[in-house]
């Protein structure tokens, strides 16, 4: 056998196969446009119709940075005891505790930075980067994040500015690399923490009308997240949670809500839209005990 | 020899196409659509995906009562248009761009809070082409950071 033409017809083949996948690939985008005939303007507006179907969905939650400036806001005080200890980090051992607890973490973090607390924010900072590291996503976190902090400790808007970007850097890297579920759990993680400190909080505050509105609304991004983890259900570790998420859903679902349509407005000078309703809600004592109670033992089944 | 190197490059580069496009798309959205959000803060959540005129993607979202929102909408440039409409959990129309000359962001707070859903769609272009364009898309989200009105202890 000719070994140089067996090789030049084996790449002629690779090559072949390539453009072959590739075309194949790109089959769900569409295809040539051939002829300038109403026919096919008849075809382009069908397609468009064809087309109406979502090609992608995104699933949003609240970052751990806006939560907890929603928390501060709604008049909660720092408390250390409400935090996961950076102790516990070294009993994270499987992927899925180190993904939940690196969303604990991130929401440590952002509790901290937004209640000036610049000592706990650099160890739970030092705690995200170990867990980080050790799920292997270290490369998506900026080298220099630790002396940029530092530099900016004192500097509340620029603190906010450097995690909410070390959060994108990672959810990207994670949805990027084929792991959108690693990125789901540590969602998870960072949503049940924020709730639970949320929920000490309320415990612990006599003025609590908007911490437990707060908490109330937390029902909507439960929804989002359940959506969310049911699309890698196939990952035993993302299957493994949902039974605590619906069990949350059933005690949300016992608050009573009524809301009126809603009714954009628009302030001219501004140019800020108010999009105005009226909601009602009601949740018993009992209902919020047993909500207290449910997401204890959640979250303690995460940290311990 | 230099043929079949040739060779190699091309078919690699067809190969890895996709996923160089994903990752300029990542790029694209760090860098062109988060200066747009200014003065909001980011969220820190990665919604970008590559479209091709006429399709759509949606982003599903929880939006808090007396918080200011920012929704940014941005694309490479080669694409028409991108329209984006805000929808309420029943998808009734609360704003559409498309009314608005296209506009790229758009600003509001709420009395409640809602689950809205972002629906963005690339608009087909007017002239026929022999190829469909597509490029990337980017939605981010951005909240307004205002000081806390309580005092704290």
């Amino acid at each position: 056998m000719n070994i140089k033409l067996f090789s030049y017809k084996a790449l002629q083949l690779l090559t072949f196969v390539s453009f072959a996948i590739f075309i194949s690939a790109c089959s769900n985008n569409g295809t040539k446009v051939e002829n300038e005939t109403s026919d096919t303007l008849d075809a382009q507006q069908s397609k468009k119709d064809d087309l109406n179907k979502a090609k992608q969905i995104f699933y949003s939650l609240p970052s751990p940075i806006e939560t907890a400036m929603l928390m501060k806001r709604a008049g909660a005080k720092y408390n250390q005891e409400y935090l996961n200890s950076i102790n516990n980090v070294s009993k994270y051992s499987t992927s899925k505790s180190r993904a939940l607890n690196l969303g604990v973490y991130g929401a440590d973090l952002s509790f901290s930075s937004m209640f000036d607390q610049s000592q706990a924010s650099l160890k739970y900072l030092s705690t995200t980067k170990k867990l980080a590291d050790d799920l292997g996503i270290l490369n998506a976190i900026d080298k220099s994040i630790v002396s940029r902090m530092e530099k900016n400790i004192n500097n509340r808007d620029s603190l906010m500015t450097i995690i909410s970007e070390t959060f994108m850097n990672s959810n990207s890297f994670l949805k990027e690399n084929d792991r959108a579920e690693v990125a789901a759990i540590i969602l998870v993680g960072g949503w049940v923490e924020g709730l639970y400190i949320a929920t000490k909080v309320a415990k612990s505050t006599t003025a609590n009308k908007e911490i437990i509105e707060r908490i109330i609304d937390q029902r909507l991004s439960l929804n989002t997240l359940i959506n969310l983890l049911n699309e890698y259900k196939n990952d035993e570790n993302v299957a493994s949670l949902i039974p605590d998420m619906n069990d949350l859903n059933t005690v949300f679902s016992k608050i009573k809500i009524t809301s009126s349509k809603i009714e954009p407005t628009t302030n001219e000078k501004t140019k800020v839209t108010t999009l105005k309703t009226n909601t009602q809600t009601k949740m018993s004592p009992e209902v919020f005990d047993e909500l207290v109670k449910k997401v204890d033992l959640f979250r303690n089944k995460i940290i311990k | 020899m230099k043929k079949n190197f040739k060779l190699i490059i091309i078919a690699l580069a067809v190969l890895l196409t996709p996923y160089l496009g994903m990752s300029q798309c990542k790029n694209f959205a760090k860098k062109i659509c988060k200066t747009q959000l200014l003065p909001y803060v980011h969220d820190g959540i990665f919604n970008a995906t590559v479209l091709s005129e006429g399709e759509t993607a949606e982003l599903y979202k929880t939006f808090y009562s007396g918080q200011q929102y920012r929704i940014s909408i941005c694309s490479a440039d080669e694409l028409p248009p991108i329209q984006f409409q805000v929808l309420d959990a029943d998808r009734h129309v609360l704003y559409d761009n498309k009314k608005d000359d296209y506009a790229k962001y758009y600003d509001f707070k709420l009395e409640s809070s809602q689950q809205l859903i972002i629906a963005i769609q690339v608009q087909t272009k007017d002239e026929l082409g022999d190829k469909i364009l597509s490029g990337c898309v980017a939605v981010l989200v951005g909240f307004m950071n205002v000081e806390n009105s309580f005092n704290q202890h």
